[in-house]
C-alpha cells in the first residue's frame, strides 16, 4: 500500500492482506541499501495470522520517494509519521542493522506507542569502515559486493536457501544493486554516527527481543551486549546465521518473531 | 576488506547449494526420493502453501536434490535463482509461459535449436503467441521485428548449428529500451565460457542434458533469472506486477522483488504445467557440473585442434567454428567467450548429402545421434534430423545447407578423432577425389 507521509509516497507491504488498523499492528524496518522484500518470509506468516502489516521502504528505497533521511534520529522520528498516515495508534517494531537502530531510538523516544521491539542483527554500534563507507557515497559496486559478502553468514555464501532454488548472494547483491545510487552509502553513514545511548535503554519499557546471527560479522553477538541491558529483554541466537538471517534462515527468524510479535 | 570475498567458479561448481547432510553427514549430494514432506503441524501445512513460509512440499513443485543442482546453477550463471526442469524445452515453455499469454509476440533468432524452431512456429500460435525471426548477425533486425505486444527477445550464445554469436549487450539494450527482456539459450557455451547475465542477458535456459550433465544417461533443463529487469518499470508483465488470484492476490514483484520471475515460475509453472525434473535425475546433472570447469576447457582444446585439420583437408569445403579467424564473428567470439567456443561447430562436406551420408556411416568413433555436449564425440547431418520440420526458406534463413555437418567434439584423445575424420572423410569422397 502506498500512503502519503510529510507530503511524499511512502511504500509499505502488507504481507498479501490489507492493512486493518484495527488488530494489532507490526512495522518491519529493512537495513542499509535493502527494500521490504528482506521480510518475505517473515510478514505473510504474520499477516495471515491477525496482524497488520507495514513493511516499510525507508525514505529514498525501494518504491518510496526520496530523498534518503540521512540520521537515525529523523528516520525514528518518520515512523510515527507513518503510523500516524496508516491511522495506527500504535505497533510493534521490528527492524534489521539500521532498521533495528530505528526501531530501538523510535521506542525510546515515545515508548507510549511502541508494543513491543524485535531487533534483528543489531548492536549497540556499527562502526562502518571507510573504503566501504566511500564506495557506498559514490555509489560503486564494490559497496554492494562487500555488504553481502560480509552480510551473508561463512555458511549461506554456499547457499542452502530454505526457500528452494534460491541464490541468496545474487539475491542480496541484485537487491542493492536496484537501490538508488549512493543510497546505501547515506544509511551507512547513519549508522557510523549512531551510537546506542545508556539513556535510551533506560527509556525502553516495552517487550523486546534481540534476534542474532551466531556467525554475523557485520554486528557480532558480543557487539549486541549492552542491548540485552533492555528491561525484559530476551536473546535469541540463531545458530550458522550471519547477518542476513531473515534470509539465510527464515523459518527460525519467523520462529524467533513470533515468540513476542 | 579490500574486496568482496567470494567462492570462486570452480568452488561453485563443486559446492554451491549444498552443505554436508546433517543427519549422516554424507558428502555427496543426496537423493531425496521422495514424493512429499511431513508438515509439523496444521499451521505449517497452510504456511507452506501460502507463501508464508519457504519449504518443501511435493516435489513437482521442488525437492531437496534438485533445489541443489538450482541453486547451483544459479551461483555458476550469477543469478538470483533457478528451476530446474524435466527437458531443455520444457524450460524454455516455462520461460515464455511465465512471461505472457494470449496475444503475446517474440522476436527471435533465426538460428536457434531445431525444437526451438518448431515451438515459436508451429507450437506457439495455436495458444495465441507469434513470434518473428530475425538473423542474428542483424542487430538492427531486432530493433525493427519488435512490436506493442513483443514480450521476449530470444537466441542463443552460439547459433545452432552455424555458430553465429549475437551482440549480445547491443541486442539487450534494444529490448530493454522496448521494455522486454532478453533470454538466451546458453547450453552450448554453459557458464564456464560465457555468463551471459555479465553482457546484459536477464534470463538463461539450459539444456542440462548437454555439457552440464555431460555424461549423456539424463534429459534436464534449466530457466535462471538475474534477478535484472526491472517488471515493475516495464509495465508489461501483469503475470509478476499484479494481484494473481492463484496465490490468494499475490503480486509478485512487489513481494519477492528481484526475485519476482523464479517465485512466479515455480510457483505457477510447476505447480501447474508440472514439468518437472526428478531428483534422479538432479543428481546425475550435479555428477557432471563438478567437473565442468575441467572438461570443457579440454573439449575446447580438441575441438581446436579437429577444427584446425578440418580445414586443411581437401574434402572439405568449409569449417565454422568461431575460433577460426575465418569465422564472422571470430572477433565478437573474443570479447564474449574468451575461454573459447565450446566444442560443437559445422562443416561442410564436398559432394553434398551422399557424401554427408557415406561420411558419417564411417565413422567409428563419433556417434551418429541426436545429441551434443557429450563426453564421446558426436556427428549429425542437421538438414535431414535435427532440423527436417524447417522448410527450404526456413533452413536457408539458419544457414543450414544440405552439405553441413555438424560435430560435438568429446575429451577422447585428439589424434584418435582426427584419424576417424581422417579416414571416413577418404571413404566419403568419389575415388578420383580420394586419390588426390
Amino acid at each position: 500500500m502506498e500512503l502519503r507521509v510529510q507530503g511524499k509516497t511512502v511504500y509499505a507491504a502488507t504481507g498479501g492482506k490489507a492493512f486493518d488498523s484495527a488488530l494489532p499492528a507490526i512495522v518491519f524496518m529493512h537495513g542499509a541499501g535493502m527494500d521490504h522484500t528482506v521480510w518475505a518470509l517473515q510478514t505473510r506468516w504474520f499477516a495471515w495470522h491477525g496482524r497488520s502489516v507495514l513493511a516499510l521502504d525507508l525514505p529514498g528505497h525501494g518504491r518510496s520517494d526520496g530523498p534518503a533521511l540521512d540520521t537515525i534520529d529523523a528516520l525514528a522520528e518518520w515512523v510515527f509519521a507513518v503510523l500516524d498516515a496508516a491511522g495506527a495508534k500504535g505497533a510493534a517494531l521490528a527492524g534489521h542493522s539500521m532498521g533495528a537502530f530505528i526501531a530501538l531510538e523510535a521506542a525510546a523516544r515515545r515508548p507510549e506507542r511502541v508494543r513491543a521491539l524485535a531487533l534483528c542483527g543489531c548492536a549497540a554500534e556499527m562502526p562502518v569502515s571507510e573504503k566501504l563507507l566511500n564506495a557506498g557515497l559514490a555509489g560503486e559496486h564494490l559497496a554492494y559486493e562487500l555488504i553481502t559478502a560480509w552480510g551473508l553468514g561463512r555458511r549461506a555464501q554456499m547457499g542452502g536457501a530454505e526457500a528452494p532454488g534460491t541464490w541468496m548472494s545474487g539475491g542480496a547483491l541484485r537487491l542493492l544493486e536496484h537501490g538508488r545510487k549512493g543510497v546505501v552509502g547515506i544509511d551507512l553513514r547513519a549508522c557510523d554516527r549512531y551510537k546506542v545511548s545508556a539513556a535510551a535503554i533506560q527509556k525502553i519499557k516495552v517487550p523486546a527481543v534481540l534476534v542474532l546471527g551466531s556467525h554475523d560479522r557485520m554486528s557480532p553477538v558480543k557487539a549486541a551486549a549492552p542491548l540485552a541491558a533492555i528491561s525484559g529483554a530476551k536473546t535469541i541466537v540463531i545458530d550458522q546465521a550471519g547477518h542476513m538471517m531473515m534470509i539465510e534462515q527464515p523459518g527460525r527468524t519467523l520462529d524467533a518473531l513470533r515468540t513476542l510479535l | 576488506m579490500a574486496e568482496a570475498n567470494f567462492a570462486k567458479f570452480d568452488t561453485l561448481s563443486l559446492h554451491a547449494g549444498q552443505h554436508p547432510d546433517p543427519l549422516f553427514g554424507a558428502r555427496a549430494v543426496p537423493i531425496y526420493q521422495t514424493t512429499s514432506y511431513v508438515f509439523r503441524d496444521t499451521d505449517h501445512a497452510a504456511a507452506l502453501f501460502n507463501l508464508e513460509r519457504a519449504g518443501h512440499i511435493y516435489s513437482r513443485i521442488s525437492n531437496p536434490t534438485v533445489a541443489v543442482l538450482e541453486e547451483r546453477l544459479a551461483a555458476l550463471e550469477g543469478g538470483v535463482g533457478c528451476v530446474a526442469t524435466a527437458s531443455g524445452q520444457a524450460a524454455l515453455f516455462l520461460g515464455i509461459a511465465t512471461l505472457m499469454g494470449q496475444g503475446g509476440h517474440i522476436v527471435s533468432s533465426a538460428s536457434i535449436y531445431g525444437g526451438s524452431h518448431n515451438l515459436f512456429t508451429h507450437t506457439l500460435p495455436r495458444f495465441g503467441i507469434a513470434t518473428t525471426f530475425v538473423h542474428p548477425r542483424d542487430t538492427d533486425g531486432f530493433k525493427r521485428a519488435l512490436r506493442p505486444e513483443t514480450r521476449l527477445v530470444f537466441g542463443e550464445t552460439l547459433g545452432n548449428p552455424g555458430l553465429e554469436i549475437m551482440d549480445l549487450p547491443a541486442v539487450a539494450t534494444i529490448a530493454h529500451k522496448h521494455g522486454v527482456p532478453l533470454m538466451v539459450d546458453n547450453t552450448f557455451a554453459t557458464p564456464y565460457l560465457c555468463r551471459p547475465f555479465e553482457h546484459g542477458v536477464d534470463l538463461v535456459i539450459h539444456s542440462a542434458t548437454k555439457f552440464l550433465g555431460g555424461h549423456g544417461v539424463a534429459i534436464a533443463g534449466a530457466l535462471i533469472d538475474s534477478g535484472r529487469f526491472d517488471w515493475e518499470a516495464s509495465g508489461k508483465f501483469p503475470t509478476l506486477t499484479e494481484p494473481y488470484a492463484g496465490y490468494h492476490g499475490l503480486d509478485f514483484a512487489e513481494e519477492f522483488g528481484p526475485g519476482a520471475f523464479i517465485m512466479r515460475a515455480r510457483a505457477e509453472g510447476l505447480r501447474d504445467f508440472g514439468a518437472t525434473m526428478a531428483p534422479q535425475t538432479a543428481f546425475y546433472i550435479l555428477q557432471g557440473v563438478e567437473t565442468l570447469h575441467v572438461r570443457v576447457p579440454r573439449h575446447v582444446a580438441n575441438a581446436r585442434r579437429v577444427a584446425e585439420y578440418l580445414t586443411r583437408n581437401p574434402a572439405v569445403e568449409w569449417v565454422s567454428y568461431p575460433d577460426l579467424p575465418s569465422h564472422p564473428d571470430h572477433e565478437r567470439a573474443k570479447k564474449l567467450l574468451p575461454k573459447g567456443s565450446g566444442s560443437i561447430f559445422s562443416f561442410g562436406i564436398k559432394g553434398g548429402r551422399e557424401a554427408g551420408r557415406r561420411f558419417i556411416e564411417s565413422l567409428q568413433l563419433f556417434s551418429h545421434l541426436a545429441n551434443v555436449g557429450d563426453a564421446k564425440s558426436l556427428v549429425i547431418h542437421p538438414a535431414s534430423t535435427t532440423h527436417q520440420q524447417m522448410d527450404a526458406a526456413a533452413l536457408k534463413a539458419a544457414g543450414i545447407g544440405e552439405e553441413l555437418v555438424r560435430l560435438s567434439v568429446g575429451l577422447e584423445d585428439p589424434d584418435d578423432l582426427v584419424e576417424d575424420l581422417s579416414r571416413a572423410l577418404r571413404a566419403a569422397q568419389p575415388r578420383r577425389m580420394a586419390a588426390e
